[in-house]
């Protein structure tokens, strides 16, 4: 068996309308090659779902979004990101705004075929007066209200991993896999890009198998794609590209998506990255100290 | 003994943590990482403290002239996801500095002005701020105390539940909301004027309580006993400069004023 796939391939499963989750954090572990070519294909109408980063940023700016489902969109160590920042300002995209926790009970909730989980998040804030489709609710146990937060089920979800073999069994090796997995079980199709592809007997060492946070059968379509990440970090590979950050915000900010879109995204990964200056020099960008 | 006001803040930040006990501690932003840091290692050495990353650490790591995690105390691991784990149990204190705060305690981190649809300045979003406010403990850092930070009205987007009895979920009252203090560039306060009402508990050297006044959007109470805000000791200041030997913490308050004010 091989889920083995190119990334067009993989992506070509995307339709316009429907939910996306994305994993990875802000600037870290993001499957950019496949937001990438996601950029390069004609889908829009999209949904997001996502602890944001600059993949949340090119999609919204790409028009390619209708509704974004976010509890922040960040680069880190720069705190606005500024594609998202443009499509929030302009009123061009519809949010479902909601606490990093509840985007969790919501994929745990589609993941476990539960239709919500009730929470008391959100309670007595904007999260439930400006989303009118939270329900709240009465518990049969106690006399509070508590909030049903909805499942987040997803059509697609695109990961990125350190490794994988060829029947979907993925390592993340970084310091946290974030909720991944989550995104992984709440989707019905889960595409994931690996940095390095390996042999099946790389999982037998006890170490590494503790590194798998979820099940092959979970795992739809695997890509190879070394450098994929980029500019996110894929640590302990790789590091985020503060340079590319900086000039991606420069150009978003003063002359928008197109001139990025000219200057980067090519027509392959090929083309992309031998715009931000090759693998090795991917592959070379220090790791992150909080 | 000469020090600035970012050091007054930290060591007087620092004391929030007091009786926390075994508890994790977040700071978010440098100075109040420092002021959580500078805790556990002085009046509450039982506190928790993670790496900003993913370990639980049982020493905190320096905030400035970090290169790599390698070597850190680590203690446990500690995921994004588990982090949750931790604040749903209740058993956090996050210090955090908001950009709007009202009379209720509420917060607002995630956009401001204009419309929901389009707001005039998109922030970072409301992040964990309304699973914290009605999990655990929360006090607040704010560099510039001004009327843009303290508003008249209620904050644009509430992004945390503060004491605002028209938002009280059925069920709920006060004692479910546990905010702790305010520090800022002129003073401490907390919330223990009438109704919970934002209190000043002690005024940098040198502040005038009108200035307080001036610069915060609603009325706010003032305590008894009043007083001036503890200065930092030398043994602070040691530890202080062990935790950030950069002086990372010169940078975060504007031309890094001292810390008693100078005589006009």
């Amino acid at each position: 068996m091989t889920k083995c796939v190119s990334a067009a391939e993989a992506v070509s499963v995307i339709e316009s309308g429907m939910t996306i989750g994305i994993g990875g954090w802000g600037p870290r572990r993001k499957p950019m090659a496949l937001v990438r070519e996601l950029l390069r294909s004609d889908v829009t109408d999209l949904t997001l779902v996502a602890y944001g980063g600059a993949d949340v940023g090119l999609l919204c700016a790409a028009g390619k979004v209708s509704k974004v489902i976010f509890a922040f969109v960040s680069l880190d160590f720069m705190p606005l990101e500024p594609a998202f920042r443009k499509a929030r300002e302009s009123g061009s995209v519809e949010v479902r705004e909601i606490d990093e926790g509840m985007m969790l009970l919501g994929l745990r909730a589609a993941a476990w075929g539960s239709p919500f989980i009730p929470t008391r998040i959100g309670l007595g804030t904007d999260v439930i007066t400006r989303n009118p489709d939270l329900k709240l609710i009465d518990s049969p146990y106690d006399d509070k209200e508590w909030v049903a937060m909805p499942a987040l089920n997803l059509d697609v979800a695109m990961l990125h991993a350190t490794r994988a073999d060829e029947r979907g069994v993925c390592e993340i090796a970084s310091p946290d896999h974030y909720m991944d997995d989550w995104f992984a079980r709440a989707a019905a199709t889960t595409i994931v890009s690996a940095d390095e592809m390996v042999d099946s007997e790389y999982f037998h060492s006890p170490d590494v198998a503790r590194r798998v946070y979820w099940e092959r059968n979970v795992t739809s379509k695997v890509v190879h794609i070394p450098g994929g990440a980029h500019p996110s970090s894929s640590d302990p590979l790789y590091g985020f590209d503060v340079g590319h950050y900086k000039a991606y915000a420069g150009l978003i900010s003063e002359s928008g998506y197109t001139a990025w879109a000219n200057a980067f995204l090519g027509e392959s990964e090929a083309d992309y990255q031998r715009e931000v200056g090759g693998i090795d020099a991917i592959k070379a960008l220090p790791l992150p100290a909080y | 003994m000469t020090f600035s006001l970012a050091e007054l803040m930290v060591c007087a930040a620092s004391r929030s943590f007091d009786d926390d006990g075994e508890v994790l501690a977040t700071g978010i932003g440098l100075l109040p990482r420092l002021a959580a840091s500078l805790a556990m290692r002085t009046t509450n050495t039982d506190m928790m403290m993670t790496d900003s990353q993913s370990y639980m650490l049982s020493r905190p790591n320096p905030v400035s002239g970090m290169s790599t995690h390698q070597g850190q105390a680590n203690e446990n691991w500690m995921g994004f996801a588990r982090i949750f784990d931790n604040v749903w149990s209740g058993a956090r204190h996050a210090l955090v500095g908001p950009s709007q705060i009202d009379r209720f305690g509420q917060t607002n981190i995630a956009a401001l002005g204009g419309s929901y649809d389009a707001p005039k300045v998109q922030l970072l979003g409301v992040r964990g701020f309304p699973g914290n406010s009605i999990s655990h403990a929360n006090s607040f850092f704010v560099p510039k105390h001004s009327t843009r930070v303290f508003v008249s009205g209620e904050c644009d987007v509430v992004c945390s539940i503060g004491y605002n009895p028209d938002r009280l979920p059925r069920g709920y009252d006060f004692s479910d909301i546990d905010i702790r203090r305010i520090i800022t560039d002129l003073c401490v306060m907390d919330f223990g004027g009438p109704d919970r009402q934002i209190r000043v508990v002690s005024l940098h050297p040198g502040v005038p309580l009108s200035e307080v006044q001036e610069n915060t959007g609603f009325e706010v109470a003032v305590a008894d006993d009043v007083c001036q805000t503890e200065l930092p000791t030398a043994e602070q200041l040691r530890i202080i400069e062990e935790l950030d030997p950069l002086n990372a913490r010169a940078k975060q308050i504007k031309d890094n004023p001292p810390g008693e004010r100078r005589a006009h």
